[in-house]
């Protein structure tokens, strides 16, 4: 099976027509991730026995006509819950944890026959912009193995624009999802903060992180989330309001639609070559009968900062959950329960998620507080202020997903705060919980360049509208990186 | 120089709903170790907080029934520490915005009423039990994590050890008549901290405090006071200075033991709880609780008083504990006149229950049954002498109607019955109607004692009385 030839609901049909068996697809699929692997890396593990025994328990029970994913392969990010397989969030913290539950996300896929052939490496609790803070391997861009594949969730979209699943689920704290997306050449989504369950999502930052998907094409992406939204009782953050089907309005038509332009998203820090590429695409937009305008978030700048305070001080607290005494890594020799504690997290976190929690921390001290978590909280509020304003007047906020294309796997700044500034353009939008997604605009240095577009709260339609009406005049999807390995 | 006590005292108080704060496991005391947690409580990594709207609703019962501001806006904080009691290494609570603020409670000490302030009330969760084992490894039980608390904190209003035991006791009393909790000092449902400072008496600015834990029951907390308040005194006396410092109360020999010097505040780096959604309490949910809210044992009192004909110091026996005054009330609702059932709970029922050293939850005896046997006695039906036989049985969980019936208990009330007999006794006692008709009261005693024997006790005193007193004179 060539996933770069095919899309969701084409399998599907071929499947409910039985042209081919969820049991021969996976095969297929495994066989293609097995030989596709030494070049890019996407995956911690691969479940080949659990996925097949998914696969012929679909296949015996019959591929369901009205379930899109009934029977389809799809990989899952490293930080979600998936039952008796191992489960890391790419740390050494968790590098023996088989948990005893799945995940609400993985239950809806579970349920609607999809098939979990294996866990998608990443940023050590998605923590970077990168997936080099995996503790297990270094993820490598499709298009590019000496380039990132873009972080957290970079094997999910290695994986997907690899041609190795035609999905996979990421989570999305400051752009997880939508930064890989954007340098893998492929469709990443962040719905709006309550539409998905976080119920078995291992926590970074509980305010701003949300489950993303990733595919090829925005008609599967819809799709996607048409399994993975609705209300859990098991997370009192997801939203009781009514779950639509994404996929109805995907016509193609979006004359009058009214899309902002933010000058702050073009500004310093942005590479030539995504400047272009994303005007290119305003001018695109335009042509299909939308109008583009300049618009101002004058607080987007103080973004990274607000980021860095409030992300690392949540993560402070919902990581001191990994001591040592009741699952994962526990250090040796050690004296008595500090000396348990200070050795286990020393010996099994790695540097970025000791310097956040280090940071974290620091913020939520007595001393601090006022002038770091506080003020970040107010700069939330001005951040949050700035997209109400621009929604007013508009339906939609486009802008580049990353200042740059991606870079080489060997750039490792002596400042980390360098690398921070990769998340300045979708940092916003987890800030005030909106739903946004990053799409192929073009290429520059060869390399991908993502297109994010941003809708107002719930109004996932919208940018999955115009997210389609692009890709179909643009048909960018259909340029796939070349591997080798596929056939 | 005279020294001014100031006490504040800080009480966590377990509430009985049926699950945890913040997860579906139940909340029951005694069972088996750590069968009453699931993932949530086990801090699992991927798990989430489920708020249970029935602990915060238990917090607002307490803060009305301490006369407490409802918070409108309130969230959930974190308070961040490790402990292997506390698995996700914070504890919800709520630091910015108590449920309720600027309450109080009333105190009579010495006959003199007195209010003391109730600084503020959260609703948080409780941590876990370590145990640490001879063997040199230590056991956690996690049945107790997330058991949700209500933490009631005073205003340093109060002056004397003798003062913070009415407080304590009118507090425990409150709180239980809410039917939150069962607060219980020996099961830990209840827990007392105290912060004591003493100050010359006309100086204005508080003297340095410090805290005193392992307080286990109300009368070590007295203790604890009194000693503590005596020590700073000396302290102070002989040129030192007080450091602020926790020190626990020693019960072998009655004194403080340092703990802990305060160096600064602990930082426990509260933030909000991002897992959860701020909470809005509207006017319609507190009246809704308010109308829920169980009669309070003052009420109670006053009612029993007032509307049930029983003594002020009866009503308030009855009212020492919600268990008893329920039971009073069904009784009296079952039909009972109410002295006589007010007489029997604090006397033979409470005798009963000392005897056997039980609750009366732990008895076989029922309000209906109680109410039967009073009926029967305040019918006739039975003597108060017959009843003790039938009191024992009803303990058993007999019916007092059915017992009476089968053991022939029955008072003989007939006169047509009663008639021959009293004739037949003043017959043969000639000598007695005389010693009647010349003044001689006692006669008639002894005649009454002869009709009881003759009638083997069964014999209603007072009909007994009467007919013997219309033969006498008719004689």
């Amino acid at each position: 099976m060539n996933y770069f030839e095919t899309d969701l609901t084409k399998l599907h049909n071929q499947l409910v027509n039985k042209e081919i068996t969820s049991v021969e697809l996976t095969e297929q699929t495994i066989a293609n991730i097995k030989a596709t692997e030494p070049k890019v890396d996407a995956f911690i593990t691969i479940a080949e026995e659990e996925a097949l025994a998914q696969a012929k328990a679909v296949d015996e029970q019959g591929i369901d006509p009205n379930s899109l994913f009934s029977g389809i392969p799809v990989a899952i990010k490293d930080n979600i819950l998936t039952k008796d397989i191992l489960t890391t969030a790419g740390s050494k913290m968790l590098h023996n944890f088989k948990p005893i539950f799945d995940a609400t996300v993985v239950e809806k896929l579970n349920n609607a026959g999809a098939i979990m052939v294996g866990k998608a490496n990443m940023d050590e609790f998605a923590m970077g912009s990168t997936s080099k803070n995996s503790y297990f391997k270094m993820t490598k861009n499709a298009w590019d193995q000496t380039k990132v594949p873009g972080g957290s969730s970079g094997g999910s979209a290695a994986a997907v624009a690899a041609g190795e699943v035609l999905a996979s689920l990421g989570t999305d704290t400051g752009g997880s999802v939508r930064q890989p997306a954007g340098f893998n050449g492929i469709v990443g989504f962040k719905p709006t903060y309550g539409r998905v369950s976080r119920w078995g999502v291992i926590a970074f930052a509980s305010s701003l992180d949300q489950v993303g998907h990733l595919t090829r094409t925005v008609r599967d992406n819809a799709a996607m989330l048409n399994v993975l939204a609705g209300a859990d009782h098991r997370d009192q953050t997801t939203s009781t309001r009514e779950v639509p089907d994404f996929t109805a309005n995907l016509n193609g038509d979006i004359k009058g639609m009214k899309i902002a332009l933010p000058k702050e998203y073009l500004g310093e820090g942005v590479s030539a070559g995504v400047r272009e590429t994303i005007l290119a695409a305003a001018k695109q937009f335009e042509a299909l009968g939308a109008t583009v305008e300049e618009v101002s978030l004058p607080h987007s700048k103080y973004g990274v900062a607000a980021y860095y305070i409030i992300g690392s001080a949540e993560a402070s607290s919902n990581l001191q959950r990994f001591d040592g005494i009741r699952y994962g890594f526990r250090a040796e020799d050690v004296k008595n329960l500090n000396d348990l504690y200070i050795k286990t997290r020393s010996q099994g976190f790695g540097d970025e998620v000791k310097r956040r929690i280090m940071l974290g921390t620091f913020s939520l001290s007595a001393g601090a507080y006022d002038a770091f978590f506080k003020k970040a909280a107010q700069i939330r509020t001005l951040l949050i202020q700035d997209f109400d304003n621009v929604f007013k007047d508009y339906d939609l906020i486009i802008g580049p997903s990353a200042p740059s294309v991606a870079f080489g796997m060997d750039f490792t700044p002596e400042d980390p705060a360098e690398l921070y500034m990769y998340d300045v353009l979708t940092i916003p939008s987890n800030f005030a919980g909106l739903p946004a997604i990053s799409i192929n605009a073009g290429f520059s240095e060869g390399l991908p360049v993502g297109l994010h577009i941003i809708g107002k709260a719930f109004d996932e339609d919208t940018v999955y509208r115009a997210a389609y009406a692009f890709e179909q005049e643009t048909q960018l999807f259909k340029q796939v990186p070349n591997l080798g390995g596929n056939d | 120089m005279n020294f001014e006590t100031i006490i504040g005292l800080e009480v966590h108080v377990e509430m009985k709903t049926n699950s945890k704060a913040f997860s579906p496991s139940p909340v029951a005391y005694g069972a088996e170790v750590n069968a009453n947690t699931n993932v949530i409580d086990w801090g699992y990594p991927g798990v989430l907080p489920q708020a249970n709207k029935g602990a915060i609703e238990f917090g607002m019962r307490a803060a009305l029934a301490l006369n407490a501001e409802i918070t409108p806006e309130t969230h959930w904080d974190r308070k961040n520490y490790f402990y292997p009691d506390n698995p996700k290494a914070y504890q919800i609570t709520e630091h910015d915005n108590p449920i309720g603020r600027n309450g109080y409670l009333e105190i009579e000490v010495n006959g003199e009423t007195k209010r003391i302030g109730i600084r503020e009330l959260h609703v948080e969760e409780d941590a876990g039990k370590n145990t640490h084992n001879p063997n040199g490894y230590s056991y956690v039980d996690l049945n107790r994590q997330g058991t949700p608390l209500i933490e009631i904190v005073s205003e340093a209003d109060i002056t004397s050890p003798d003062e913070a035991y009415a407080y304590l006791e009118a507090l425990r009393q409150t709180i239980q008549f809410t039917g939150i909790s069962d607060v219980k000092m020996e099961e830990g449902s209840m827990r007392v901290d105290a912060n004591l400072s003493v100050r010359p008496i006309g100086q204005k600015e508080f003297g340095v405090k410090t805290e005193l834990k392992n307080l286990n029951s109300f009368n070590y907390v007295r203790k604890g006071l009194e000693f503590e308040a005596k020590r700073q005194v000396q302290v102070l006396l002989g040129g030192g200075e007080i450091k602020q410092e926790t020190r626990r109360y020693d019960e072998a020999t009655g004194t403080t033991i340092l703990m802990r010097v305060k160096e600064g505040a602990e930082d426990y780096r509260y933030f909000p709880e991002p897992d959860l959604a701020p909470l809005t309490i509207d006017d319609e949910w507190i009246a809704k609780v308010r109308a829920e809210l169980p009669e309070g044992a003052k009420a109670r009192r006053q009612r029993y008083v007032s509307q049930l004909g029983i003594e002020a110091y009866d009503a308030e026996v009855i009212t020492q504990t919600l268990e008893m005054s329920d039971f009073f009330d069904a009784t009296v609702t079952a039909g009972a006149e109410a002295k006589r059932a007010a007489n029997y709970l604090m006397g033979d029922v409470n005798a009963y229950m000392n005897d056997k050293k039980v609750e009366l939850q732990d008895t076989d005896l029922t309000p209906a049954n109680l109410a039967g046997m009073i009926n029967l006695i305040e019918d006739g039906t039975i003597s108060t002498k017959q009843a003790k036989k039938v009191f024992k049985a009803i303990m058993e969980g007999e019916e007092p109607v059915a017992y009476v019936e089968k053991n022939g208990l029955k008072q003989l009330s007939d006169p047509a019955i009663l008639q021959p007999i009293i004739d037949g006794v003043l017959d043969a006692n000639e000598q007695s109607i005389e010693d009647f008709k010349n003044g001689k009261d006692r006669a008639v005693g002894f005649l009454v004692g002869a009709i009881m024997k003759q009638t083997k006790g069964q014999a209603n005193p007072n009909v007994v009385n009467e007919l013997l007193m219309a033969s006498l004179n008719a004689r």
